[in-house]
């Protein structure tokens, strides 16, 4: 079990970094929404670091939800997702496999990256750090409960919307938490229960999305 | 329970359940408009705008209400695979996000004299907003995929997500608002209610879910008789008119 885990997730990040230019796809995408707000509102200060909490979380959870369809769509057409429900492994630790290498790809380089978007929107150097560590736990959650909307859409014909539509509304509590964490960090307060509310969110996501993907993996095979 | 379910015997059901729920609707909504609009006393403080909490306030219960009937059902579809309770699902939800939306309208309709705002990003406006974007959700995947069955059991699958979901989108931002906004919108202490004003409040509640069980068979029958428009009993049936 264990090791199908381990192979799966290998023969993912490998097949990722076969086409290297989609890897940083993304990130490049992170760091240009982001760009946009002081191109669209005024390249001020104050505004800026106002906004910068909401405006960072947005961003990531916008390139999440872009990068969703590379976690099923590839195997969904050239079959290897009927070959893996087939495989005697419990579908839950594939899935989870699936989106841990998911994670690996997407949601850590934006964790990596943020502090830089930090600067840019005069984030306070105390609050950096807090940035950095609610994505790290936030992240996770967006690709896990992603996983579920991907799964139910990837047969889908142009699901991209669709997609939205359904994911952005369950992701709306980890922007909140995420976001106003780095608000109250800014302020020099403590983010102790916005943290442990996204650690919360992370477990509870850990735990039942892996099974209602796979649920809904085996809803989408089955037509 | 096979018996039970079946789309047959449910259409024949059905067909003697509507008229009592109809009737017994209209009578309580009926009563209950005439003692909320014309008998209740007028609020002291918010003079009569108050009123339009007798259709905003069945509407939000009915909102969230139908939402849960809807995962049930849906769960109860998916587990079972009784195909009936993921007809009542599918045709739950349009009503649903019909009552969300009355919600939403009338609450920023009563908003605008009292807050003198339409909209304000209060937790409750915000969660029923959220709400709306669930059933539209649930509605779009639903369309999305062709072949019945499948949009069936990925919608379900999708409603109970959405119902897991609901109490932490809901305290979320009743945490974000009180953490952002506090005081800027000073809310009324809710004076305790009177009970003319309770009585028809509550009637009308009663009509609203009446209302709701009478719509949810129609549009069910409906949907029925257009999933089983291939089978036998349909075919009799359309023989026999």
């Amino acid at each position: 079990m264990l090791k199908a885990f381990y192979y799966l997730l290998v023969r993912d990040l490998r097949l990722a970094f076969r086409s290297r230019h989609e890897l940083a796809n993304p990130l490049i995408f992170f760091v240009l929404v982001v760009t946009l707000f002081p191109l669209a509102v005024a390249p001020s200060e104050d505004l800026l670091r106002v906004m910068a909490p909401g405006v960072i979380w947005v961003s990531a959870l916008l390139s999440v939800l872009l990068s969703l369809d590379r976690l099923f769509k590839q195997d969904y057409e050239d079959g290897s997702l009927d070959q893996l429900m087939l495989s005697p492994n419990p579908l839950v630790i594939l899935v989870l496999a699936k989106v841990s290498a998911h994670w690996l790809l997407t949601g850590l380089p934006l964790v990596l990256i943020a502090p830089l978007l930090g600067l840019f929107m005069y984030v306070p150097d105390e609050a950096l750090g807090v940035l950095v560590l609610s994505l790290l736990l936030g992240t996770p959650v967006l690709s896990l409960v992603g996983a579920i909307g991907v799964s139910l859409t990837v047969a889908v014909n142009r699901g991209g919307v669709l997609l939205s539509l359904i994911i952005l509304p369950l992701y709306i509590p980890v922007l909140i938490f995420g976001a106003n964490a780095v608000d109250v960090a800014s302020d020099g307060l403590s983010v102790r229960g916005q943290m442990l509310f996204l650690g919360a969110m992370l477990a509870l996501a850990l735990s039942l999305a892996p099974l209602a993907t796979a649920v809904a993996l085996r809803i989408t095979a089955s037509r | 329970m096979q018996r039970f379910s079946s789309p047959k015997h449910f259409f024949e059901m059905s067909a003697k359940l509507i008229p009592w729920f109809a009737v017994s609707a209209l009578l309580l909504g009926v009563y209950g408009f005439y003692m909320g609009l014309f008998v209740a006393p007028t609020d002291y403080q918010q003079g009569e705008s108050y009123r339009i909490i007798f259709v905003h306030v069945p509407a939000a219960w009915m909102s969230l209400f139908i939402y849960v009937v809807m995962a049930i059902s849906a769960a109860i579809g998916l587990i079972w695979q009784i195909r009936l309770a993921d007809t009542i699902a599918a045709a739950s939800a349009p009503i649903g996000a019909w009552f969300t939306f009355l919600a939403l309208v009338t609450g920023s309709l009563w908003g605008k004299p009292m807050w003198g705002t339409y909209w304000v990003w209060d937790a409750r406006l915000t969660s029923e907003l959220i709400l709306l974007f669930l059933y539209f959700g649930y509605m779009a995947l639903q369309s999305a995929i062709e072949d019945q069955r499948t949009a069936d059991k990925a919608s379900g699958l999708l409603a109970i997500v959405g119902v897991v979901n609901i109490p932490i989108i809901h305290y979320s931002v009743e945490w974000w608002n009180t953490l952002h906004q506090g005081a800027t919108v000073a809310k009324f202490d809710k004076p305790s209610m009177h009970i003319d004003m309770l009585i028809p409040l509550l009637v009308l509640a009663v009509a609203a879910k009446l209302f709701y069980a009478t719509m949810v068979l129609v549009r069910a029958r409906n949907e029925v008789l257009y999933r089983d428009r291939n089978r036998r009993w349909v075919r009799e049936l359309i023989e026999k008119l």
